[in-house]
């Protein structure tokens, strides 16, 4: 704590450094980049749920003026992949394709097209003759692994690239298993065993920005790719490969971004994007319109919960078996980590002393779920947390008191760490800080807790108002998989270019990693320029997403600061001439042990120009060996 | 088609067909702060004030807009030398995105020339028809506060 009270910079309440420029609508989004001589790109898709391509006949597309080209499944490189915005080799299986001649949701892509005006590109769309071989669906995810269901992948290229259980013939995308002590013996010695059933169901991220990309070729030829995008060096690689290109042929820009909310960790129409350029020659802007936002973009995956929870008369959470059934749509973004993530998140919150979980995957022809913010924890928690309270009630506690005798404390750990991790083993860790009791009594505090629960049932009529609350726990990035990095380099007037991976879309990163610089340096945060992200111009990071940026890139900037503190002093200590060991930074300035001072400009322009030149510079990196649970607890008046 | 439009006090003319929005066509020559987020005129991206009135400019076909003076952020102030409510609405912490931020700001501009002290119900009500997914309104409803307070403290003469 005293560390955080020392801090100048980290904890002062700055502008938000690009502020003003979003406010005055200086701030360019991908959409407001584009060339005058822009094509406007359109995606058909799919009225099936399930079915195959017999045909499509594109002469009446082809013949609407201002039309340049429309790709079908033949005009496209067929390179099994995944949309899921995650690093490699990713977790998810290699089941989608650019465009393929089967659709597995309303809302499927089956051509695109590219044309000089918006109206000319969708009347190609209409004039486009598909037909269709329509297939039995699967519309219920109860009835995906039963026998005789339709299978959704019935394609060979169909696979997984890490060992993980996969079984396409019975539209089993993924399977996680944790387990602890015997759970069904402790449920007999537990004075009271509740089971409940829960339903989770889709919901959208509605970002203010739906998805928004614009490619063009360079003067060299190589792609560039502007999108609306969390993470830009996945959608390099993932692109490339959809296109067959090397990495070495794409670049890709991340300008100001709209809002993602784990949309953005799709690589979700920069291949399609990038294939009408590549067939013109032409620079192609790409949008969803909002609604398609809802029937071709991501949801939240839905869940089906059992839960079991055994406890003492006295309040000892002591067993709990939780099983999830998963939806993940017509293909598999996200499905193994996203339900490892609904035990991962849930189970070390309370301090079981059995613990059984199953999460179960399964494809169906209903559109996909992918990353939403939660990121699975948000479904296990809605039916753990219900049963909790019910269990709260037979008891007789209060549900926060419930909560409070169970929680995990600091020194602390729990073997589901170690058992679910993201497509490989976890990492065992121990909590070294838990804030969850102070939330707990605050919250309880701000919405009159003590006066205000209980009294629902006192009411009459059919509107009446109660309170609830529910305790959470979540995490700070993948612990030996994350990795972010920067390069920080000092300029004669002694401000500071700092440039990430990093991708600020409206979360501030920028301005939260630039605070961090300055606060390591011992100047202003308004002294740096911060820049993220372009794939030739910034180093590598995963992306923003799991809670990531501030402590993963946080500490990159750390290590890469510290190394231009290094510098700057070295440099201020021979313009003092005084040993490097008695310099200090404060204010912009290297401070002498004497008092005397050069200043940052100085030390500047003496390491640019003077004496000894070089670059003041750095670069650094961090990957992360833990993940850091968050607490929460949250308080609601309805 | 041809129309004569005011924007942001300057008047000019622009090439224009029946069926376009005004949306589009603020956008194609340059003014890039009117955001296209629905197309519907359910999110408020896109929001203008003309003739004083806030309208959503995707619901606009242009050649209505012939001859009326329209209002976007850029009018208001810029990077360099900013508007009080771009300044309050960056010091309370109201940006995030951003995406929403011009037309929340000209609703804000829309509803304090009609309304200068407006009460908390008149502000919610102001800004209903302006989406944003970033903040949860708190903050935004704060720079409003101040920007209110600001406008009475420079009433009274006092420093902003």
């Amino acid at each position: 704590m005293s560390d955080i009270m020392k801090t100048k910079e980290v904890g002062r309440s700055v502008n938000k450094l690009d502020g003003l420029s979003l406010a005055s609508g200086a701030a360019r989004f991908v959409a407001d980049k584009v060339p005058p001589d822009v094509l406007y790109g359109a995606i058909l898709t799919s009225p099936h749920a399930h079915a195959r391509i017999k045909s499509i006949d594109k002469t009446e597309a082809l013949a609407v003026p201002g039309v340049k080209v429309v790709l079908t499944y033949r005009d496209v490189p067929r390179v099994a992949h995944t949309t899921a915005g995650q690093g490699f080799p990713e977790p998810s299986p290699y089941d989608t394709f650019c465009l393929d001649s089967k659709v597995r949701f309303v809302g499927d892509r089956v051509a695109a097209v590219a044309a000089e005006t918006p109206e000319a590109a969708q009347e190609a769309l209409r004039r486009l003759r598909v037909e269709y071989e329509v297939l039995p669906a699967i519309l219920d995810p109860r009835d995906s692994m039963k026998p005789g269901a339709p299978v959704i992948h019935d394609e060979p290229e169909a696979r997984v690239i890490i060992p993980i259980v996969y079984e396409p013939q019975k539209n089993l995308v993924a399977r996680a298993t944790a387990h602890m002590g015997d759970v069904e013996a402790v449920f007999k010695e537990c004075d009271v065993v509740l089971e409940g059933s829960y339903h989770f169901s889709q919901c959208q991220h509605c970002p203010m920005e739906p998805h928004v990309c614009f490619t063009e070729l360079d003067e060299l030829g190589r792609l560039t790719i502007h999108t609306s995008t969390q993470v830009p060096f996945h959608v390099r690689r993932i692109t490339a490969a959809r296109m067959q290109l090397p990495v070495q042929k794409v670049r890709v820009i991340k300008p100001r971004i709209g809002g993602g909310f784990g949309a953005k960790q799709e690589v979700l129409i920069e291949d399609l994007c990038s294939a009408l350029t590549l067939a013109t020659g032409k620079p192609v802007l790409l949008e969803y319109t909002r609604a398609q936002e809802f029937i071709s973009s991501r949801t939240r995956h839905p869940q089906y919960i059992n839960v079991r929870m055994g406890a003492m008369n006295n309040g000892d959470l002591k067993a709990i078996d939780l099983r999830i059934l998963m939806d993940c749509g017509a293909y598999g973004a996200h499905g193994l980590t996203v339900v490892s993530n609904s035990g991962s998140k849930n189970l070390p919150l309370y301090r079981w002393k059995a613990v059984n979980f199953l999460g179960e995957v399964v494809y169906t022809n209903l559109p996909l779920g992918g990353a939403y913010r939660g990121y699975g924890a948000t479904q296990s928690y809605f039916a753990t947390e219900c049963l909790l309270d019910e269990l709260a009630a037979k008891l007789g506690l209060d549900p926060i008191a419930l909560r409070q005798r169970n929680h995990v404390r600091p020194g602390e750990s729990s073997p589901i760490f170690e058992a679910l991790g993201e497509g490989k083993a976890g990492v065992p860790q121990t909590i070294d800080a838990c804030g969850l009791p102070e939330c707990l009594i605050k919250g309880a505090q701000a919405i009159g807790w003590n006066e205000k629960h209980g009294k629902a049932a006192m009411q009459t009529g059919v509107t009446r108002r109660g309170v609830g609350m529910c305790a959470l726990m979540q995490g700070s990035s993948i612990p030996e998989i994350d990795m972010g990095s920067c390069y920080l380099k000092m300029n004669e007037d002694g401000s500071f270019n700092l440039q990430m991976g990093a991708t600020d879309l409206g979360t501030g990163s920028d301005t939260v990693l630039s605070q961090i610089a300055a606060e390591v340096l011992g100047c202003a945060t308004e002294k740096i320029l911060p820049y993220s992200s372009d794939t030739d111009l910034t180093p590598f990071d995963v992306g923003a997403y799991a809670s990531s940026t501030t402590y993963l890139t946080g500490n990159a900037v750390i290590n890469t600061a510290t190394k231009v503190a290094d510098q700057i002093r070295g440099v201020g200590a021979e313009m003092l001439k005084v040993p490097v060991a008695e310099v200090r930074l404060e204010d912009s300035c290297v401070v002498a042990a004497d008092g005397r001072k050069v200043t940052f400009e100085q030390v500047g322009i003496y390491s640019l120009y003077e004496k000894n030149q070089f670059q003041i510079q750095a670069t650094g990196s961090h990957v992360t060996h833990k993940s850091p649970p968050p607490f929460s607890a949250h308080y609601a008046e309805v | 088609m041809r129309i004569e439009l005011t924007v942001n006090s300057e008047t000019k003319y622009f090439r224009t067909s029946p069926d376009e929005k005004l949306l589009e066509l603020l956008r194609r020559y340059g003014y890039m702060s009117v955001k296209k987020g629905c197309g519907e005129g359910t999110c408020g991206a896109c929001t203008v004030i003309m003739d004083g009135s806030l309208v959503n400019s995707c619901l606009v076909f242009a050649p209505m807009a012939a001859g009326r003076s329209i209002v976007t952020v850029e009018g208001l102030g810029t990077v360099n030398d900013p508007h009080p409510y771009q300044e309050e609405f960056v010091k309370a912490g109201a940006v995030q995105c951003g995406f929403c931020t011009p037309g929340m700001i000209l609703a804000v501009k829309s509803l304090l020339d009609q309304n200068p002290d407006p009460t908390d119900l008149d502000i919610r009500q102001a800004l209903d028809g302006n989406l944003c997914r970033c903040t949860g309104y708190v903050k935004i409803l704060d720079a409003v506060k101040n920007i209110i307070a600001r406008e009475h403290e420079e009433a009274r003469g006092g420093k902003a």
